[in-house]
């Protein structure tokens, strides 16, 4: 544990002495690290942060946890792995976080689990989507929440089967996200969609595509299907030069989180309408617990939910009642109370599956239609993730521990 | 099957021009810039997202006034001539101040804009990326050769020659575009005119900011205004003018358009390897033109280069020493966990900030790409271990090994460069390096870069790998210190105080530089081996510009005079990093205010400023 | 015994021909002077004959070896020793370095990765200083010093090559009147006695017509006389050529680097 030398002891005694009324009135929270791209990723992480604000609040309006407040510790991961450690590493050491949650970018989030297996904490990957964090890179430490890229693909594919496409295209970031999912793309659509091939693929750098030369490669290849993973400034250019173009006339379009209101929003009145997606149709959704949670952030943020505001609510929540029920805040303990644990979320019953630290969260499967000047889904349904997950022989397979 | 269809070739072949034209809009100005005020302008790629955004904020709020193509292209201008205006104060407020001050200062200054300006703009426009409006009239696509073609992408095309040929018109049918020309001619002879210097100098950076602001606002329908425009339009921006030929505004339409056309085609061949191309074409040019292809040799006026000067030996250095090395030796006793992590990250940066010290304070070679050795070092260490399995023990020295030969490889080309062409090169080779780690994924990882790259058993608690990094830190330091004072050190420095005067005494001058970069390159490679194994992993940022950079903010913040300023610029800006940065989401603005704070207020640094006032108390 | 040859020289930059066919030869322990107004090209023969520039056209050579494509450092190699018409020492060192800097490089020592270069061939060094009157001075930083000092040190640069031949570009340049005469009698000792060929130039024609054994005069590019210094001052196309140009021969011209 972290070694305190003689003159902290001092300085310590000092603080003690002088303000000893004060901190024996209560007992010192309990910190929880948090760290994210809240720079680079701000359309996403921003929202993200004020959905664990609310939730943070919301707890220790209630009191708390094991009658000990709750303290976020957040930091700027700085979207890259290097960094990342460094802040995990300040959290851990120097703040002294019980346990880790956020991340933004795939590789990130990968960087991340190999840190918490390394240094033994408990790291819940909140939005990170790559297989790999619960499949080959994953550990007894590493958890994740949001369903994961062969989950959300899988959803998806289902969809293709009726459409009939066969001559498929790939368009994808080119990093460890965009990679993971065009690679259980290829996989699931093989599996399911008898006679389908991939005619095309393309891998512009994230955040640097062209999008003409891209459109234009992937026209050249005249698919019936096209499976994209952009998001960002890379999909509306992408979106941008393919309706301009006409690339998506007459195409079966099946994309990943687009119809999450982070992607939607920037699109504006030139949302692609009829492309398949996965994504949050916040405002269409009327179980009366998710209900009250989109009243309560409108409410304090002037602001309509993003996929990332439920995530980052969800997800503290899902920390207090493990906490709750480790009893205590040692990452043994916590472990065995996330494993195959059930949480009662806002959005239905989740549960975190103990061979693969993968929670059991589905996504929203629909079309993209134009409502007014801006984009929404229809025809949206919730699809619960647990079916769709890998299957035990096919985790035990990756797997490494 | 390509090549046999003639219509996609013919969209394909469009699609480059309007690159191109995009690319030479927002080039030019930093060109014509760099020809009168001699100072390559790092802040352009900022003026030119500041461009963008403001176009897209602007627009469509004129639009909902009036619609219609007037009101978008009025639009347009309204945004460049505010850009220009920016330009306008940063000339006034600091390029005036340092037209006279070393390349390196030049180039850091202006940088430090940059990271004033990607806060303030999130600050001004909010962090989401904004799409603009897409021209009115022009939303529907043109039919060539039976495939759709986007209809701005044709005003875009025709874009870059207009621009060219009001340029063009303006440097030769005005009295100010006479000025430009001279100027970039000969600076004294346009000194020597009595011509108010301060109107040129500041008209040249409204017209330079003007077409950046341009080139941005022309953007706005086919990108969406993000944060990240500003790095990556300023890295082609500087390879379209390099290799054109600084100053050369001829020179940079011809770079545009190879540059475009490789890129549109490029796509096709090498899907994944777009961004190597374009660095590799600079490198190509760099070596059969190393002035481009319309550029001229610098006229160097006297010596730019500043470094470290001869001084007595202090007395009682050992003394210091062994305080220095027995102060390292006992923190574990009383640092905690953390504390030893970020002490033992400001010896990595020690050392890599005083490998560069050898290439610029003692070579006066200003080398903006020493990231490539950090990063060389770093991968090559990661590398040994994912793929070779090697231990930590053996991966170092692969990781050092791999930044001496790609040090001395990069090396070899551009010991036969000077001055500011030295400068973009290093850059490019940098920029090269990141490209490959980015875009190689099967082997680096791309973006997801390499993880799983820890330390050794015996060296794996922060106590160990401490003294391990502080031990090599020591040995290195020591080493590289001998070096500089040896004949080696004093034959680099002979060449950089007067390159007439090495040759002539028979130095030769490129050897020693090339060994210089194979040394450095060691030691920062040495460096970041020691890096990948603090932090488990390694990703492409550790081989990009802000790396380049926090090694020379570390040489300039101690003082570049000084030997041993490097160390203690690391270590102040380390631990104010590591002090600040949590604090606040503005460490990019302080960190770039205190940059230009540094090279306007306090260019001899720390331990250059500490050292003149005891020198001066005696 | 004739050192130095020079033949059919010819160097233009765009349309200015600085130098068109120059012919010349140094003998050993002679020196010659070079004079010429302003921009006459006389800098642009010694850049020739230093290696600094390539000529267009045109053949030097050296003890009967051909340099005239030979790097400045290969003509150092062969006997080649100069200063410049703006000094050029090595400013962040002590004058004493800037010797010592030399002779490690005429040893082949400049690789050297060890040993400190301020110790070696320290005594060799202010002896060469002394030579040239600047012994006291050995300390001192380059930067501190006079420019008349610094074009000193230079020339103890210089000779710290051992040289057979020394080109002076304007090397009193910088000097009170007395100085000059005294830097160049000291000059004419030292090529006397170690039988080295100077090439200089100068525009204070005292120190021209009491040193020199032969004068060349230069006139846009070319060598429009040649001869003992009676016959030059005789010459009734030099006096013409100088009408013009008066004031180019006394003032000296270098300017202090900046
Ligand atoms: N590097 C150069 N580029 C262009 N012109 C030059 C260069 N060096 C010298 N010249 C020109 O060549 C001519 C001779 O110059 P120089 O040899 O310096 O004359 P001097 O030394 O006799 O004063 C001058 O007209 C000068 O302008
Ligand atoms: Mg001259």
């Amino acid at each position: 544990m972290v070694k305190i030398s003689a003159i902290r002891w001092l300085a310590l005694g000092a603080v003690l002495a002088l303000g000893a009324p004060a901190v024996h009135a209560q007992q010192a929270p309990i910190k929880i690290g948090e760290l994210n791209s809240y720079a680079r990723q701000a359309a996403f992480t921003v929202p993200y942060r004020n959905g664990w604000q609310l939730a943070l609040d919301e707890i220790n309006a209630k009191g708390g946890v094991l009658g000990r407040k709750i303290e976020i510790v957040s930091r700027e991961d700085g979207a890259t792995t290097g960094d990342a450690t460094r802040v995990a590493d300040e959290l851990v050491t120097r703040e002294g976080a019980i346990l880790l949650f956020g991340s933004f970018l795939s590789n990130v989030g990968v960087a991340m689990a190999d840190y918490a297996n390394q240094k033994k904490i408990v790291y819940i990957a909140a939005e990170p989507l790559t297989d790999a964090i619960t499949m080959a890179q994953g550990n007894r430490y590493t958890f994740r929440i949001r369903p994961n890229n062969t989950m959300q693909v899988g959803m998806l594919v289902d969809q293709a089967k009726a459409s009939g496409a066969k001559r498929w295209a790939i368009v994808a970031p080119n990093y460890e996200y965009g990679q993971s999912a065009a690679q259980a793309f290829k996989r699931l659509i093989q599996e399911r969609v008898p006679g389908a091939q991939i005619v095309v693929e393309q891998y512009p750098a994230l955040g640097k595509i062209e999008a003409g030369a891209t459109v234009s490669a992937i026209e050249q290849a005249k698919p019936d299907g096209i499976f994209n993973v952009l998001f960002g400034p890379d999909l509306t250019q992408f979106v941008r030069e393919g309706n301009t173009r006409g690339l998506f006339e007459g195409a079966t379009v099946l994309s990943l989180l687009t119809g999450e209101p982070e992607w939607l929003l920037p699109l504006k009145d030139e949302v692609p309408e009829g492309w398949t997606v996965t994504g949050y149709p916040w405002d269409q959704i009327t179980e009366p617990k998710h209900k009250a949670f989109v009243d309560a952030y409108r409410a304090k943020y002037n602001d309509t939910p993003r996929l990332g505001s439920l995530l980052g609510y969800m997800v503290v929540y899902m920390i207090r009642d493990a906490v709750e029920r480790a009893g205590s805040t040692d990452t043994e303990a916590i472990i065995k109370a996330l494993e195959d644990a059930k949480f009662d979320t806002v959005i239905g019953p989740v549960t975190m599956r103990g061979i693969d630290n993968q929670s059991s969260m589905g996504a929203w499967v629909g079309k993209l239609v134009l409502k007014g000047a801006a984009g929404g889904m229809a025809d949206w349904a919730y699809k619960d993730g647990t079916s769709f997950m890998p299957t035990e022989a096919e985790v035990k397979a990756v797997r490494k521990d | 099957m390509l090549a046999l269809d003639p219509s996609f070739l013919a969209v394909q072949a469009l699609s480059g021009l309007s690159s191109a034209s995009s690319l030479f809009i927002a080039a030019c100005g930093l060109t014509i810039v760099f020809g009168v005020t001699r100072i390559v302008n790092f802040a352009h790629g900022s003026l030119y997202m500041i461009g963008a955004y403001t176009a897209a904020t602007l627009i469509p709020r004129l639009l909902d006034l009036s619609f219609g193509p007037m009101t978008f292209w009025a639009g347009i201008l309204a945004s460049a001539l505010i850009v220009g205006l920016i330009g306008v104060i940063i000339e006034v407020l600091l390029l005036r101040r340092i037209y006279g001050a070393p390349e390196l200062f030049q180039l850091l200054a202006t940088f430090g804009v940059v990271l004033v300006v990607q806060d303030l703009v999130v600050q001004v426009f909010g962090p989401e990326d904004i799409l603009g409006p897409r021209a009115p009239g022009l939303r529907a696509p043109v039919e060539i050769l039976g495939r759709r073609f986007p209809s701005y992408e044709l005003v875009l095309i025709a874009a870059g020659p207009v621009v060219l040929g009001l340029v063009w018109l303006l440097l030769r049918r005005t009295r100010f575009g006479v000025l430009v020309r001279a100027a970039t001619q000969d600076r004294d002879m346009v000194a020597s005119l009595g011509v108010n210097q301060a109107m040129l100098f500041t008209g040249t950076l409204f017209l330079g900011a003007f077409l950046a602001g341009l080139g941005g606002a022309l953007q706005i329908p086919r990108v969406s205004a993000h944060t990240g425009m500003d790095l990556s339009i300023i890295a082609e921006a500087f390879v379209v003018t390099v290799v054109g030929g600084m100053g050369s505004v001829p020179g940079a339409f011809l770079a545009a358009l190879i540059i475009g056309q490789l890129q549109a085609f490029g796509i096709l061949i090498v899907p994944k390897s777009t961004l190597v191309v374009v660095f590799l074409l600079m490198a190509v040019v760099l070596a059969i033109r190393p002035y481009g292809f319309f550029g001229r040799a610098e006229v160097v006026g006297g010596s730019h280069a500043v470094g470290i000067a001869s001084r007595k030996p202090l007395p009682g250095r050992f003394a210091m020493l062994l305080a220095v090395v027995a102060g390292l030796a006992c923190l574990p006793l009383v640092a905690d966990a953390y504390l030893l992590k970020v002490a033992t990250e400001i010896l990595i940066f020690a050392l890599f900030a005083f490998s560069l010290q050898l290439l610029i304070g003692v070579g006066g070679v200003v080398s903006f790409g020493h990231a490539a050795f950090f990063g060389l070092g770093a991968y090559g260490a990661a590398l040994a271990v994912k793929w070779f399995g090697l231990s930590m023990e053996a991966a170092l020295p692969a990781g050092l090994a791999l930044a001496a030969l790609g040090a001395g490889l990069i090396g070899a080309f551009v010991v036969r460069l000077s001055g500011i062409y030295l400068a973009m090169m290093t850059l490019a080779a940098a920029q090269i390096l990141f490209a490959v780690a980015f875009q190689w994924v099967e082997v680096t990882g791309g973006d997801n870069g390499i993880v799983g790259v820890w330390p050794a058993g015996w060296a794996g608690g922060p106590v160990p790998y401490y003294l391990l990094t502080a031990a090599l830190t020591v040995v290195a330091v020591l080493l590289l210190r001998r070096i500089i004072d040896a004949p080696f050190g004093y034959a680099l420095r002979a060449a950089r105080d007067s390159e007439a005067r090495a040759e002539a005494i028979g130095l030769t001058i490129r050897r020693h530089r090339w060994l210089a970069f194979m040394i450095a390159g060691a030691a920062a490679g040495l460096a970041g081996g020691l890096y990948a194994f603090s932090r488990g992993s390694v990703d492409p940022s550790l081989l990009g510009i802000s790396t380049s950079v926090d090694a020379l903010t570390m040489l300039l913040l101690g003082g570049i005079q000084t030997v041993m300023g490097p160390l203690a610029g690391a270590a102040v800006l380390h631990a104010l990093r590591d002090w600040v940065m949590p604090l606040t989401s503005l460490w990019r603005l302080m960190l770039g205010l205190s940059i230009i704070a540094m090279v306007l207020i306090f260019p001899r640094g720390l331990v250059g400023t500490v050292r003149d006032w005891w020198e001066a108390r005696e | 015994m004739t050192l130095l040859s020079v033949s059919g020289l010819q160097k233009s930059f765009g349309g200015v021909v600085a130098a068109r066919d120059v012919e010349f030869t140094v003998a050993r322990g002679e020196m010659l002077a070079v004079i010429g107004p302003n921009g006459a090209g006389k800098s642009t023969v010694f850049n020739m004959v230093g290696g600094q520039l390539r000529p267009d056209r045109g053949r030097v050579l050296l003890d009967g070896h051909d340099i005239t494509h030979a790097s400045p450092q290969k003509r150092f190699r062969r006997g080649v020793g100069r200063t410049f018409q703006v000094a050029q020492t090595f400013l962040s060192m002590s004058a004493a370095e800037n010797i010592q800097m030399a002779l490690i490089s005429c040893r082949r020592q400049s690789g050297g990765l060890w040993s400190p270069a301020r110790e070696r061939h320290r005594e060799k060094a202010v002896q060469l200083l002394a030579r040239v009157g600047m012994a006291e001075a050995a300390d001192v930083p380059c930067s501190a010093l006079a420019y008349g000092d610094v074009k000193r040190v230079e020339l103890a640069i210089a000779l710290a090559g051992e040289p057979k031949l020394l080109l002076m570009d304007e090397p009193t340049a910088g000097m009170a009147p007395r100085e000059r005469t005294e830097l160049m009698d000291l000059t004419a000792s030292i090529a006397d006695t170690q039988g080295i060929g100077v090439l200089f130039t100068e525009h204070d024609m005292d120190v021209v017509f009491g040193h020199a054994a032969r004068v060349l005069v230069l006139l846009r590019g070319r060598i429009i006389a040649a001869g003992a210094p009676d016959e030059i001052r005789r010459n009734e196309e030099v006096k013409r050529a100088y009408l013009g140009d008066e004031h180019a021969l006394e003032r000296p011209k270098g300017a202090r680097p900046a």
